[in-house]
């Protein structure tokens, strides 16, 4: 394989689809957290706070590799794109200003101001997922500004906001024990069908708003090559509902099942959408061959992106085992 | 106004906004460290008292900095798509390398720096320490070696109107680089030596008479007293370099209409750019002449070699970079004052007994850092235009095009955030001062070193 105009586009489109896969599923369930603040108790919250605390960073940091890649290496395609979706994108930055410093403030603001800052964490979380789903559905119909694609749009922001909170259920499920766990499975047993209803409607949508998609999904062999992805898909839904029924279990055995589970999710609806699209990066308009950089620019990142890619994935896997385990309340000190 | 005015302003306060926080975090991170290493040698606890303190701030100022540059990285393609599509094959592998090495790194390590000094062994923890720090300082590498290479661009062709890289060792170390980033990291220096002073000098004010609240003074001014004659000499080098490959940026920084010998130095003045001339000038003769070219009669440029035969400007809007420079100058002085006092304060009456007066000053001047920093990037930045990259690409050639009302409403929107979170975060950095403060007091009957229970996160 030589590194040129064909093969480089479809590598950085690969990194950039990987980068928005984790940051869906890292943020997502940080942004779950943060939903699921106006159902819990003060003191539930210091822990939920807790089970994220040391990860959110970084978490939020794929996002900035993922836009980062996108400006990078597809240039006409990331001015398309953001000048397309100028206000949710707004609304999604201010969230995501929110929902960072409300994690500090509320810690280190006096604390009568506390519970305003625990409102900005919630209002910050939702802005950003609303305004995610919203993009999502927006991009699935072809950054068209029509009444019936913006009401495409907000029915993908409720589903993703409802699936974040899912995952982020599924997180506290993982990351807590007692009462809280229990009541975590409760919200996760709400919020399943949000998942449910945000991947089957962008599955059903994206078909019908274009042939070229319709005919890559429902032609012969196609279509019996792709049913183990949406079958899959199903059954794991089905588990999922009769998992949380039995959650949680004696000696805490299958807590990391819904996480787990919410996940594959995630990745199987995102290769989904992965195949619909390839190659356009924006939808019927501009391909990923079109819209990338010179090759000489790509190869220089792709250089620095394959040495310092593993080192990144090998310290945030020392983050996640630093932190490991079920989660206590976060505290600066070293001495005691 | 215009989508493009709109625009501009929109990015100005954007990166305004962001810039004090890494202003604060890239220094404080080396401080931390040192404060760190401190008490692991020393076992005293006024190290440990110190770490515990700051590292609050600058787990806030961190946040601060991270949401405010997510904004950043989306704004070039909302409001400025002709950017990238211009110099994207240049700015793109310096803007991935800085996620790269330093993002994820700094956002990491931050955890294991915050949260993990019970979970990890000390020799890990002063590691995580180190790397955020290096973390920060890379970040600030990379971004102002693209800021500079917009400044002084080289190593590039153009290919129907895109910049082709030909030469990354001559686009990473291009001329003004070396002497930004040394300016930059500098000033990040002083931000953290006088917000450090600053913040003890008004805990000893509110009765706060802990070992450590007098050890961080003494640090914050001894740092200061040692830094700002770097930062003069730094300054001054910056400039020469700028009159070397920006010479209508040192003209309005002049406020020097006509290029000749023996150019005064302007210290106060009323630039009109309509009759092209200053009013109300008070200046010292042949003064910038010796600064600029080390000779009364050295030949300084002027604004006026910078208009084209039709009438078209091609320098930078002159009051904004005049006064810039003058701020930035006059806090540099006020800061060379107060530290030089400190010091010989210090030596004379030890830092125990400084004066309630001066220590009123100094807590006055414990966010000068960014009065300095924002003045001095004004008028680099706006020192640029009209050029977006020089020579290369104007900066109106590269906006959006987006509906004006919407950049105006998402103005307003950042604008409000903006001007809440700054109220919040200078409170809070009072509060938590007042809270340490409020365990220390000799008056009260507790042991004065006795732990104070913060909930941390």
């Amino acid at each position: 394989m030589t590194l040129d105009a064909t093969t480089l586009p479809v590598i950085f489109a690969g990194l950039m689809g990987l980068s928005i896969l984790l940051y869906v599923i890292l943020d997502g369930f940080d942004l779950g957290v943060g939903l699921l603040f106006p159902l819990s108790t003060p003191e539930e919250r210091d822990r939920m706070i807790a089970s994220i605390g040391p990860f959110w960073d970084a978490n939020e940091t794929w996002l900035v590799l993922a836009i980062g890649i996108l400006l990078v290496a597809f240039p006409t395609a990331h001015g398309t794109i953001l000048t397309a979706l100028y206000l949710p994108v707004a609304v999604m930055l201010i969230g995501l200003i929110l929902r960072g410093v409300a994690f500090e403030f509320r810690a280190k603001a006096p604390l009568p101001h506390k519970v305003s800052w625990d409102r900005a964490f919630f209002a910050g979380s939702l802005m950003s997922s609303t305004s995610q789903g919203f993009m999502l559905g927006m991009y699935v119909m072809g950054l068209e500004w029509t009444l019936f694609n913006v009401g495409f749009a907000l029915l993908t922001a409720g589903a993703l906001t409802v699936a974040y909170s899912f995952i982020g259920a599924a997180w506290i499920i993982l990351k807590t024990d007692g009462a809280l766990q229990i009541k975590a499975v409760s919200w996760a047993r709400g919020g399943i069908w949000g998942m449910a209803l945000g991947l089957g409607a962008v599955s059903l949508a994206t078909p019908f708003v274009s042939s070229r998609i319709y005919d890559r999904w429902f032609s012969f062999p196609e279509v019996v090559l792709l049913a183990p992805l949406p079958l899959m898909s199903l059954a794991l839904i089905v588990l999922l509902w009769v998992a949380l029924r039995h959650l949680p279990t004696k000696g805490d055995h299958f807590a990391w099942f819904p996480f787990a589970g919410a996940t594959t999710l995630m990745v199987l609806g995102f290769f989904g959408m992965g195949y619909s699209f390839y190659p356009f990066i924006v939808p019927e308009q501009l391909t990923i061959y079109e819209a990338a950089s010179s090759p000489e620019s790509l190869k220089i990142i792709l250089v620095g992106a394959l040495f310092v890619l593993p080192m990144i994935i090998g310290y945030t896997v020392l983050s996640y085992t630093v932190f490991r385990g079920k989660a206590i309340n976060l505290s600066y000190d070293w001495d005691r | 106004m215009d989508t493009f005015l709109l625009s501009r302003i929109q990015f100005a306060a954007n990166i305004s906004f962001h810039i004090l926080f890494p202003t604060i975090t890239i220094a404080l991170g080396w401080v931390l460290l040192f404060f760190r290493y401190r008490f692991a040698v020393t076992k005293d606890t006024k190290w440990m008292d110190a770490y515990m303190f700051w590292v609050k701030v600058f787990a806030l100022s961190f946040a601060l900095g991270v949401v405010s540059g997510i904004t950043m990285s989306f704004q070039f393609g909302t409001n400025w798509p002709g950017f990238m599509e211009a110099v994207g094959n240049v700015a793109g592998p310096l803007l991935a390398y800085e996620v790269m090495t330093a993002f994820f790194l700094e956002a990491v390590f931050l955890g294991i720096m915050l949260f993990g000094a019970r979970r990890v062994p000390p020799w890990l923890h002063i590691t995580a320490t180190f790397l955020v720090a290096f973390g920060t300082t890379m970040s600030a590498f990379w971004i102002l070696v693209l800021n500079s290479w917009m400044h002084t661009p080289q190593g590039y062709e153009l290919r129907d109107g895109v910049v082709h890289a030909t030469d990354w060792f001559a686009i990473i170390f291009n001329p003004s680089m070396p002497y930004r980033l040394g300016h930059m990291l500098l000033a990040s220096g002083l931000t953290v030596a006088f917000l450090i002073a600053g913040i003890a000098a008004f805990r000893r004010l509110i009765g706060d008479r802990a070992d450590s609240t007098l050890t961080q003074l003494r640090f914050g001014l001894t740092l200061g007293a040692v830094l700002i004659p770097a930062q003069i000499i730094m300054g001054d080098l910056h400039g020469l370099n700028t009159l070397g490959h920006q010479p209508a940026k040192v003209a309005a920084m002049e406020g020097n209409w006509d290029t000749g010998p023996n150019v005064p130095l302007v210290l106060f003045a009323i630039p009109d750019e309509d009759a092209r001339t200053n009013h109300a000038e008070i200046a010292i003769p042949n003064g910038a002449s010796l600064i600029l070219k080390h000779s009364p009669d050295g030949v300084v440029p002027g604004l006026n070699d910078f208009v084209a035969e039709d009438g078209t400007v091609m320098h930078p809007p002159v009051a904004p970079v005049f006064w810039g420079f003058r701020v930035m100058v006059g806090t540099g002085m006020a800061m060379l004052a107060l530290s030089w006092g400190g010091a010989f304060l210090m030596w004379r009456r030890g830092a125990g007994s400084l004066p309630r007066p001066f220590l009123f000053a100094t807590t006055g001047m414990a966010f000068s850092g960014w009065l300095a920093t924002l003045a001095g990037w004004y008028v680099t930045e706006i020192g640029r235009q009209p050029w977006l990259v020089t020579g290369v690409l104007t900066t109106e050639a590269a906006v959006g095009d987006v509906a004006a009302p919407m950049v105006m409403a998402t103005l307003m929107a950042y604008l409000a955030t903006y001007l809440a979170l700054m109220i919040a975060y200078i409170g809070v950095i009072f509060h938590l001062a007042k809270r340490a403060a409020a365990g220390k007091r000799p008056t009260r009957e507790e042991p004065r070193d006795a732990p104070i229970a913060v909930p941390a996160e």
